[in-house]
């Protein structure tokens, strides 16, 4: 038994790189530092019931084991006959296969996207837009004095972001509010078991404090870190804020917007803006003004609903607009461990982070043309490659049903309904875990994930089955005299 | 009723995944939809019984379950899957996103249908399992 130290976490965007894990022989037996999703993931990773083991092909509509060199060939034979193939996935791997991944989708003129297409693309078209005035996760935990997480609920998608870098962490020159959280949470709990005793015995209802409130907390008047969480709903995260704001939906352009004009001394003449009292958002202005160093997180919250890109210009514009006031800030919270990675290889790679082109023979970028949604949904590619990913779930129907049509191979160490619906499925390594390599944190800091298992004989890096693929492609083409 | 449906991440979602999306688990944790409490009492839903939710874009069968994040009156959550997927709106407006959130839909009580399985819906919808 040995614990493997400083291990970078395979799961989301935050990356966090002081996982303690105790292996046993060949098997993860125990976790620490770890956050619910984390453990999940390396406590049950070689679970037999979901795993990839050997490779399959498609055969009068079954699924039969094959042998490598069958499965890749066959692999190599759909690409390099396709005329328009798509290879999406990537942000659940290492950046040694997506620069392989960059190769192959060259050698076969195909489109190489990758999954911030259905989740911060929108941001990406924003920061080519407007630029982005961002820093390192550090500098936020250091110097940070006001933290707002916008559409984004880092408890559930990023659950150690608040205890590692933002409101609860202890940084050189701000401390952790955690014990203010504690104090304010059995506040809380008080008043809700005053409220369900009023109900049992006077039956008569106490109402609860209103989510969002009519003025900022006393905590906004200390010198201490403060939270605010603003979201459509009240999830966990706003549990944890010093100041939750409810936006009615699809309305977070109006409310950026409205924020940009205060910060300037400008002033509203309505009583409201998305469903918030502008007395309220005045005092949240001022706050913004008034801290010492500020930082914006926001989630897909922003890039999905209503306005998209547009949603982001405005976040990115309140923030330069408030570094004519003060220090401020902004991050993109990103979803998979290494989608930053996928962004960063493919555009020093090609010149472009998304949604890449090479059917012309050059890259070429166009979201919204060039973007794996938009041909699934057209129903213009004529085969699929997925590399760590389920679009199959991930995609809107019409999209999903356009891709199964198609020949599709799909890498992957675990079964997925597109695993399932795929014609050759390429069993792999699980990247941090049975492979090292490099992935970039949302902040775009590389970090190396670690190896800390062998991983089963059967299965293969995705590297590894890229490169085999790429080699085989180019021997098809020169038998037939492409190149 | 008429509602916003909004689609996202649950911590719960994020680790039954891990058990793997063939799972009970995720079954469990994905094919459901959180409505406001008072909401729950117009409609008459009981916890975990089915609703069915219908957009311009599809119908699907899911259980029902009180949020805890309320009130949001008006407004659906369900996480993020294939259950939801298949009734989003997949117009991207040039950005390659499609919609995934702030979706008009209509919720109504089902308690005699069923939810379907993961593989069942893969069937139902692309005729293979």
């Amino acid at each position: 038994m040995s614990i493997v130290k400083n291990v970078a976490c395979p799961v989301c965007g935050t990356l966090c790189d002081d996982l303690e894990i105790t292996v046993d022989g060949n098997r993860v037996i125990g976790t620490k530092n770890t956050c619910a999703v984390s453990e999940a993931k390396l406590l049950n990773f070689s679970d037999p019931g979901h795993r990839n083991l050997k490779p399959l092909i498609r055969r009068d509509g079954e699924m039969v084991e094959v042998s490598w060199d069958e499965a890749i060939k066959r692999s190599a034979q759909i690409l390099a006959e396709a005329h328009y193939p798509i290879l999406y996935g990537w942000s659940c791997t290492n950046c040694e296969a997506i620069r392989m991944g960059i190769a192959l989708a060259e050698e076969i003129g195909g489109v190489i996207d990758n999954t911030s297409t259905v989740c911060h693309g929108p941001s990406i078209l924003s920061i080519q837009d407007v630029g982005i005035p961002t820093c390192t996760l550090g500098q936020i935990r250091h110097r940070a004095d006001l933290i707002v997480y916008w559409a984004s609920d880092p408890y559930s998608a990023h659950p150690r972001h608040v205890e590692r870098y933002t409101a609860f962490s202890d940084g050189r020159f701000q401390h952790s509010e955690w014990e203010s959280y504690v104090a304010r949470l059995r506040g809380v709990l008080g008043k809700k078991r005053l409220s369900r005793a009023s109900e049992l015995t006077l039956m008569k209802d106490i109402p609860l404090p209103a989510v969002t409130g009519e003025k900022l907390p006393p905590s906004f008047r200390t010198g201490k870190r403060k939270l605010i969480v603003v979201d459509v709903r009240k999830t966990r995260s706003a549990e944890h804020a010093d100041l939750f704001l409810q936006v009615e939906p699809n309305k977070d352009f109006e409310l950026l917007q409205a924020l940009r004009l205060l910060v300037k001394d400008e002033e509203l003449e309505v009583n409201e803006i998305a469903g918030l009292p502008v007395h309220l958002l005045e005092e949240v202005a001022d706050a913004l003004i008034g801290c010492s160093f500020g930082a914006f997180f926001f989630g897909v919250g922003l890039t999905m609903s209503s306005g998209k890109t547009r949603n982001i210009d405005a976040a990115i514009a309140l923030t330069q607009d408030l570094n004519y006031r003060t220090k401020f800030v902004i991050m993109p919270m990103r979803g998979h461990f290494n989608v930053a990675g996928a962004n960063v290889v493919s555009t020093w790679q090609t010149g472009y982070p998304f949604a890449v082109d090479f059917s012309e023979g050059y890259p070429r970028y166009n979201p919204g043309e060039t973007s794996v949604v938009d041909i699934l949904s057209r129903g213009e590619s004529d085969a699929g490659l997925i590399v760590a990913s389920d679009p199959v779930s991930n995609f809107p129907r019409e999209a999903a049903r356009n891709l199964i049509k198609q020949p599709l191979i799909a890498i992957d160490p675990v079964a997925s309904p597109t695993t399932v619906m795929a014609d050759v499925v390429l069993p792999s390594t699980f990247v941090g875990i049975e492979t090292e390599g490099t992935a970039y944190r949302m902040d775009r800091v590389p970090l190396p994930m670690k190896k800390l298992v062998e991983p089963p004989e059967t299965c293969l890096s995705d590297e590894e089955i890229l490169r085999r693929i790429l080699k085989e492609v180019r021997h098809l083409k020169e038998v037939r005299g492409e190149t | 009723m008429k509602v916003t449906l909004l689609t996202g991440r649950t911590i719960d979602q994020g680790t039954a995944k891990e058990h793997g999306k063939l799972s009970t688990a995720y079954f469990e944790n994905v094919a459901v939809c959180e409505i406001d409490p008072d909401d729950m009492k117009t409609l008459q839903v009981k916890e975990n019984s089915t609703v069915r939710v219908t957009t311009e874009h599809g119908k699907v069968n899911v259980r029902g379950r009180t949020s805890k994040r309320g009130p949001h009156p008006g407004i659906i959550y369900m996480p993020y899957g294939i259950w939801t997927n298949i009734i989003v709106d997949p117009q991207t407006h040039g950005t390659g996103m499609p919609s995934f959130k702030g979706i008009k839909a209509q919720i109504e009580s089902a308690p005699t249908e069923n939810v379907l399985t993961l593989q069942e819906l893969l069937e139902n919808l692309f005729g293979r399992d």
